[in-house]
């Protein structure tokens, strides 16, 4: 595998935009663009995660696009996910080898539309999406299911609610870099030193909400259990499901969980995730930790599940 | 299979509230009042209209209103032979991209008040405003042939 590392990040969240949605990811390309040292001729692969269903305009994404100037054409993709993936399909362009960098960004205007309802239509769409379950409805049958397995302590009972998070809009963008240029642009990058998602079923009623092995997986994968790291970003919109990944991740009291607050007052849906990504970097940079890990979620009750594993490097 | 369920019906209904962003809005605040602004990027230094508040070839924001006249040049257009749902023009009507005179990018419109057959690449046109002028491309109910000599030359590069 070849070394990558996040070498800077930028992030807006605001409460409610009135920017568009390419006025929404200009300022934080050119702080994420600024901060590497880096112009938008020198990025090799550009990534983006959005979803069109928050603005309820198909091909929104490519009218974000005009905020990073493509034009001479450049090599670009997209997820309609959170950017947490995006990044994913960066790391996996830059393996290629033939490319040094990569511009990865994600937006979403969250408060446009009824987004307890919109999050709705990612459920399966014959037995589920047509009784129209809020989103937090569902996380509190996960609240419940975790309630009734009869894990918890007395203490951890009380933090398994589903209180609906705080949404907001928001943008965010991270640079990354390969082994030598990651180091020649930054005085400290943050490695990726493994990075894995896996998803579980469709349909609610064969998973064990209580559990998420997709985290388990991922993180094995990730090579999470073989490291200690000092901080964990989680991206967990309620509280019942931090337990849970604190569970599935085997992370004990030394690591502290979402020193930036996490996604539970800060939800940017398709953004949060990347920005677990760019705090728990930022945290490697900055001196605060030599190894840190991120954690991104997408889909009803942690249907999907990302983990990022960042280190300082000699 | 005979009992196969073919159909089931699943309706779906979304509603949205959506800011037209900064640059749009400014821009159509200028169409209410029977004004036509671009915006100036400040590297290409090229004028965008419609604006977007980035400058899609260079990606950084773009305050520099500029005020554009209503007459501009055809570069491209179609001709509606076909009729469809949403159809609200006598067939066959024209749509256009207009380089308006002095902007770099071209805006989308009717093009009325000349037999299809008579338009081209090259046409000089201008707006006719609506009287009851609403804060969007409304404003403007079509443009027409000003009857100026073509001008090919100028709109060079933009089809
Ligand atoms: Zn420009």
């Amino acid at each position: 595998m070849r070394d990558v590392a996040v070498i800077s990040f930028s992030q807006l969240l605001v409460d409610k935009a009135e920017a568009n949605d390419a006025e929404l990811v200009m300022p934080v390309v050119r702080e994420a663009l600024g901060r590497a040292g880096l112009q938008k001729q020198d990025i090799g692969f550009t990534c983006s995660g959005s979803s069109d269903f928050l603005t309820g305009m198909p091909f929104s994404f490519v009218g974000a696009l005009d905020a990073v100037g493509p034009w001479p054409p450049i090599e670009e993709s997209h997820v309609e996910m959170d950017g947490a993936w995006a990044l994913y399909e960066a790391w996996v362009r830059l393996q290629h080898g033939d490319i040094d960098t990569a511009l990865v960004y994600a937006f979403g205007r969250s408060t446009l539309g009824p987004i307890e309802d919109i999050l709705a239509l990612q459920l399966d769409p014959y037995y589920e999406a047509p009784m129209w379950p809020d989103a937090t409805s569902l996380a509190a049958l996960q609240a419940r299911a975790l309630l009734d397995s009869g894990r918890l302590s007395d203490s951890d009972k009380k933090k398994a609610t589903a209180e609906p998070p705080k949404i907001v809009d928001g943008a965010a963008a991270v640079v990354l870099a390969s082994g030598d240029r990651a180091r020649k642009l930054c005085s400290r990058p943050a490695f990726i030193s493994g990075i894995d998602h896996r998803i579980e079923s469709h349909l609610l009623g064969v998973r064990d909400l209580s559990h998420s092995v997709s985290t388990e997986i991922a993180a094995k994968h990730a090579g999470c259990f073989e490291k200690s790291p000092t901080f964990a970003e989680l991206h967990a919109p309620y509280s019942a499901q931090e337990l849970i990944l604190c569970d599935a991740l085997k992370l004990d009291k030394q690591v502290t969980i979402n020193p930036s607050g996490g996604a539970q007052n800060n939800n940017a849906v398709m953004v949060a995730g990347l920005i677990r990504i760019g705090e728990a970097a930022t945290r490697v940079s900055n001196r605060e930790a030599d190894c840190a890990l991120a954690h991104a979620s997408s889909g009803p009750c942690l249907q999907q599940n990302l983990i990022c594993m960042l280190e300082a490097r000699a | 299979m005979s009992d196969a369920v073919k159909l089931f019906k699943a309706p779906i209904r979304l509603e949205y509230t959506i800011p037209a962003g900064r640059a749009t809005s400014r821009f159509c605040r200028g169409l209410a009042s029977g004004r036509l602004y671009g915006q100036r990027c400040p590297e290409c230094k090229k004028v965008n209209v419609p604006p977007r508040g980035a400058c899609p070839t260079c990606g950084v924001p773009t305050e520099e209103e500029v005020l554009l006249p209503d007459s501009g040049t055809i570069t491209t257009f179609c001709i509606i032979n076909i009729a469809f749902a949403a159809q609200a023009l006598e067939l066959p009507y024209a749509c256009a991209s207009i380089l308006l005179d002095g902007a770099d990018s071209t805006l989308f419109h009717l093009i009325q008040e000349v037999p299809v057959a008579e338009i081209r690449m090259g046409m000089r046109v201008r707006a006719v405003w609506a009287e009851n002028k609403l804060a969007s491309l409304e404003a403007i109910r079509h443009f027409k042939p000003t009857g100026e000599p073509d001008a090919l030359a100028s709109i060079e590069g933009h089809f």
